[in-house]
């Protein structure tokens, strides 16, 4: 028997099918509202749902329904056994289903506040929200939180349903009232249309059928608004983006960057700028496995081959020359923090945008904001579901755009470099700092900035002592420590910048001014690169340590006594020069025949002929710890 | 990612699965395909191939075998390994073999279990595979429908359905700790007749027992069970017949029941379901064990 051909009519239906777009939306709302059931309720009332997966659920309403063993639609939508068990959605859960007009993806997202994180995450990928309201109980602080979220995210659209009309008595007036406190609120955000609809997810009441006991509304359905949303956005004409995701090189012959579109349209010929790099090329095949292209569009999983053998690689935005994506390492950004564990303000994080990974860290904290009234509240950290706005800075330059102008170049995730769990989502507002004025205007970057970025602040150890004292020493084993927490620090040793930076000086007290001028000098170049220094020499007098402390901004200058007395000193005498000073080989050798001047307030005084190295350095540790906790706001 | 692009349905499906496969592929250290031999791997191995294109997908195809596949699967399985050139790594339970376990004589769970989840965990660890692509769609079963794209398994594989990681835009978070493992989900929004719309687009190869044709079948429980080998054993008054079946979901003969049916083409197929009254799962025994046991399974480190 011979396969059946198939029909010009069956063909023609196909096609038609196959040209439908998709809408991809989010629902919304407080607990028990009813999501689950008016989901269930459009798959039930659009005939998607079959019989076996019907004759599931009416089993189960029998057993866990909450509506006396009459079919509750809201368990075709609560998937796991826990929901079921618990009454409520739980987490997000993507359905799809298609009418003859459209296709739909639909994000179900939970009501609970805890679990806001997930309605943000149906959101990001969504071009309209159903927003779900309780007609009895009107806008609830919930609606607000997730209507602020929406906003965020840049969904513009949102039909706003409210839900257990028949629990009002349909009372228009409970519709209007709601609306009107509802539109109140979207005025202040940027959710610019509105869609209300008074609807009953229980009775089937203007969800598909329009509903014939509220002769009042004369708006669209549910299912007739989702058909015909327009959610347009205007992404073809939009820059175009494509961020690199893999260099695909088979052969030497063939070099090739495969990514999928972000924005904008893209045709053989088309100079580009690869981004953040800023080199400039041209655009020569659009290759996919179908043939080349002739133009390609976003959302399209495409590989471009380019004119010039040019370096490009993973991360890399490959850009419209003449509407070039911004780049910086440093932004103004909303965030929302999703994870248990609250947000370290100065701890490393890696962050994710396009296809680049960069390690980051939140350098100053806004505010947050009050999602209900909308109110700005000044905060330290950050908790589950807090949505704030930050600057971040992150370790290279990337390429980018402001979020509400693109989405794709503008999102980013934030992973935690230890548990590589997602603990934020941001979108970017703005950068603080162009590149482009980075290389004529030198000092935008400035210490605070350089501080910033190597997650410390910056300040110089200066430990003064006796040869022989543990200055040494005691630097090693702090820098040691430093350098295993990765903080970034540098150790300008007097002996052994006596091989360079102060070779032609001697020990005569006007060589030794000169030595400690040097020396603090570099340490305050030091200072304004951002490091952690730590200065080991004898700086017997007074006077140099104050001119070195006076050279640094306040706060800046440590000074650290390595006490032990001259006995001790002597008796340890790791490098021999006690001897020899005794013995009158050396001259002027500080506390033989050259005075020291020991500090008479230091930050720290470390007694070092009683403790050992370990502890000395751990105080030295404790001491910057507690500097830079005093330092937060 | 917002819609409106021009792109249709089907379009943004396909290219949505290409940006995921892609990203595992660049995202992990040792990626490997999961390879069942089913309509949906069909397409998912399509999606790799343009996703590579004119490189070969960088990795290989690991099929978990329960020895207990219709003979059609493991030919056609062959035929698309010799097609596509890419390396093929089967993986057998063989302490489940020894033993003898199958379906028949331990029942559904049992043998699912050892042949097919112990299978999988056994084949991860012994090449040390740390993402697994696989074709698992959401509109299979409910609690697929809240499972992530990119989703993590604990070192003992399992699924923690309370503790997913948030996804949003495109950024999936490919970070696997020490002993964790991902699977990767790229077909994800895709449904059942999506599937069919794109092998028909793309002219797909698939298994012909997807398509109707006469069988020896046996009723058992309402479903009509293939005597495809001989391990069969038929119970006292039980007889084949004939009947033009096909399969709409593929897996263990034994435990995969045929429907009746005249669609012996993918457009009559597609005719099918688009007048057809039964989800596809419902020809799999094992989602029938008990109100969610597919999340049980899945919890348990089954795909």
């Amino acid at each position: 028997m011979s396969p059946s051909a198939p029909s010009q009519e069956f063909r023609a239906y196909v096609n038609a099918r196959e040209k439908r777009d998709v809408l991809r939306f989010i629902t919304c709302g407080s607990v028990d509202d009813g999501k689950s059931t008016l989901i269930g309720r459009l798959l039930y009332e659009s005939k998607l749902i079959f019989e076996d997966q019907l004759a599931r659920v009416e089993a189960d309403s029998k057993r866990h329904g909450t509506l006396g063993g009459a079919l509750d639609l809201a368990l075709l939508v609560d998937g796991l056994q826990a929901e079921r068990e618990q009454g409520i959605t739980i987490d997000v859960a993507y359905r799809t289903f298609s009418t003859d007009k459209r296709s739909f993806i639909v994000a179900d997202t939970p009501g609970h506040e805890q679990y806001t994180r997930n309605m943000a995450t149906g959101a990001s990928t969504a071009d309209l929200a159903i927003v779900l309201i309780d007609a009895r109980k009107g806008v609830m602080p919930q609606t607000r939180r997730h209507t602020t979220i929406l906003s965020l995210l840049g969904i513009r659209h949102v039909l706003l349903a409210i839900n257990k009309m028949d629990l009002v008595s349909w009372s228009h007036t409970v519709h209007e009232g709601i609306v009107g406190v509802y539109r109140d609120f979207a005025r202040q955000l940027d959710v610019t249309d509105v869609t209300c609809i008074p609807v009953s997810a229980l009775t089937g009441d203007n969800v598909v059928e329009p509903s014939t006991v509220m002769n009042w509304y004369h708006g669209p359905t549910l299912l007739q608004a989702l058909e015909s949303a327009d959610v347009a956005t205007n992404r073809g004409s939009a820059p175009f983006r494509m961020p690199v995701q893999w260099v695909n090189r088979p052969d030497a012959g063939f070099r090739g960057f495969a990514g999928t579109i972000a924005s904008g349209l893209v045709r053989p010929g088309d100079p580009v700028l690869i981004c953040p790099a800023q080199k400039p090329s041209t655009v020569s095949r659009i290759v996919t496995a179908d043939g080349d292209l002739t133009c390609a569009r976003p959302g399209q999983a495409v590989t471009l081959t380019l004119a010039d053998e040019i370096d490009v690689s993973r991360g890399d935005v490959i850009a419209s020359t003449n509407q070039p994506p911004g780049q910086s390492d440093q932004f103004a950004c909303h965030l929302i923090w999703m994870h248990e564990n609250a947000l370290l303000p100065k701890r490393p994080y890696l962050l994710k945008i396009g296809t680049c990974v960069a390690g980051a860290q939140i350098t100053a904290l806004k505010y947050t904001l009050n999602v209900e009234s909308l109110e700005r509240v000044a905060a330290k950290t950050l908790e589950l579901n807090d949505i704030a706005y930050c600057n971040i800075s992150l370790d290279r330059q990337i390429a980018f755009d402001a979020y509400r102008e693109l989405r794709e170049t503008g999102g980013f995730i934030l992973i935690d470099r230890y548990t590589h769990e997602t603990v934020g989502a941001g979108m970017i507002d703005f950068a603080l700092r162009r590149a482009s004025n980075l290389t004529r205007q030198k000092f935008t970057v400035d210490k605070p900035t350089r501080s910033a970025q190597k997650n410390q602040k910056a300040c110089v150890l200066w430990l003064t002592g006796l040869s022989g004292a543990g200055k040494s020493t005691t630097a090693n084993a702090v820098e040691q420590r430093l350098h295993a927490l990765g903080r970034h620090s540098y150790v300008l040793d007097g002996d052994n910048l006596r091989h360079g930076l102060t070779k032609d000086l001697g020990f005569t007290p006007a060589d030794r001014v000169e030595n400690v001028r040097r020396i603090a000098e570099v340490a305050k170049l030091f200072v304004d690169a951002g490091l952690i220094v730590l200065v080991s020499v004898i700086s017997p007098f007074r006077d140099e340590r104050e001119m070195a402390r006076r050279m640094m901004d306040e706060g800046e200058f440590i000074e650290v006594f390595v006490d032990a007395p001259l006995e001790v000193c002597e008796q340890r005498d790791p490098k021999g020069l006690y001897r020899k000073a005794r013995a009158g080989e050396i001259k002027n050798f500080t506390g033989i025949d050259s005075a020291y001047e020991p500090p008479e307030q230091p930050e720290i005084l470390l007694k070092t002929g009683e403790r050992s190295v370990d502890d000395l350095a751990d105080e030295i540790i404790a001491y910057l710890r507690s500097r830079v906790d005093q330092a937060e706001p | 990612m917002p819609n409106q692009t021009g792109l249709s349905h089907l379009d943004e499906l396909e290219a949505e699965s290409i940006h995921i496969i892609r990203e595992v592929a660049v995202s992990f250290a040792k990626p490997v395909m999961l390879y069942s031999i089913g309509k949906d791997s069909s397409v998912m191995l399509r999606l790799a191939q343009k996703a590579f294109h004119p490189a070969p997908p960088p990795f290989p195809l690991l099929h978990v075998d329960t020895t207990w596949k219709f003979p059609e699967m493991y030919d056609f399985r062959d035929r698309m390994a010799r097609e596509t050139g890419m390396e093929l790594i089967v993986h057998v339970n063989e302490e489940g073999r020894a033993q003898g376990i199958g379906p028949f004589t331990h029942g559904s769970a049992l043998h699912t279990d050892v042949m097919k989840t112990q299978a999988l965990k056994q084949a991860i660890e012994k090449y040390g595979f740390d993402a697994a692509l696989a074709g698992a769609r959401r509109d299979e079963e409910a609690s697929r429908a809240k499972e992530r794209v990119f989703s993590l398994r604990t070192r003992t594989h399992r699924w923690d359905p309370k503790n997913q990681r948030p996804e949003l835009w495109r950024l999936y978070n490919p970070h696997v700790s020490n002993g964790e493992t991902m699977r990767v989900f790229p077909l994800s929004n895709w449904t059942e007749l999506d599937v069919w719309n794109y092998i028909d687009r793309e002219h797909i190869p698939v298994v012909p027992l997807y398509f109707a044709a006469p069988r020896p079948v046996v009723r058992r429980e309402g479903t009509l069970i293939m005597v495809a080998d001989q391990r069969m054993k038929l119970e006292p008054g039980e007889e084949p017949e004939t009947k033009q079946v096909r399969f709409r979901t593929l897996g263990c003969y034994p435990l995969t029941g045929g429907v009746e049916s005249d669609a012996d083409s993918v457009p009559a197929i597609i005719s099918e379901m688009l007048s057809a009254t039964e989800s596809e799962r419902q020809g799999r025994v094992i989602d029938r064990d008990g109100e969610g046991s597919m999340e049980r399974k899945k919890q348990e480190g089954y795909f």
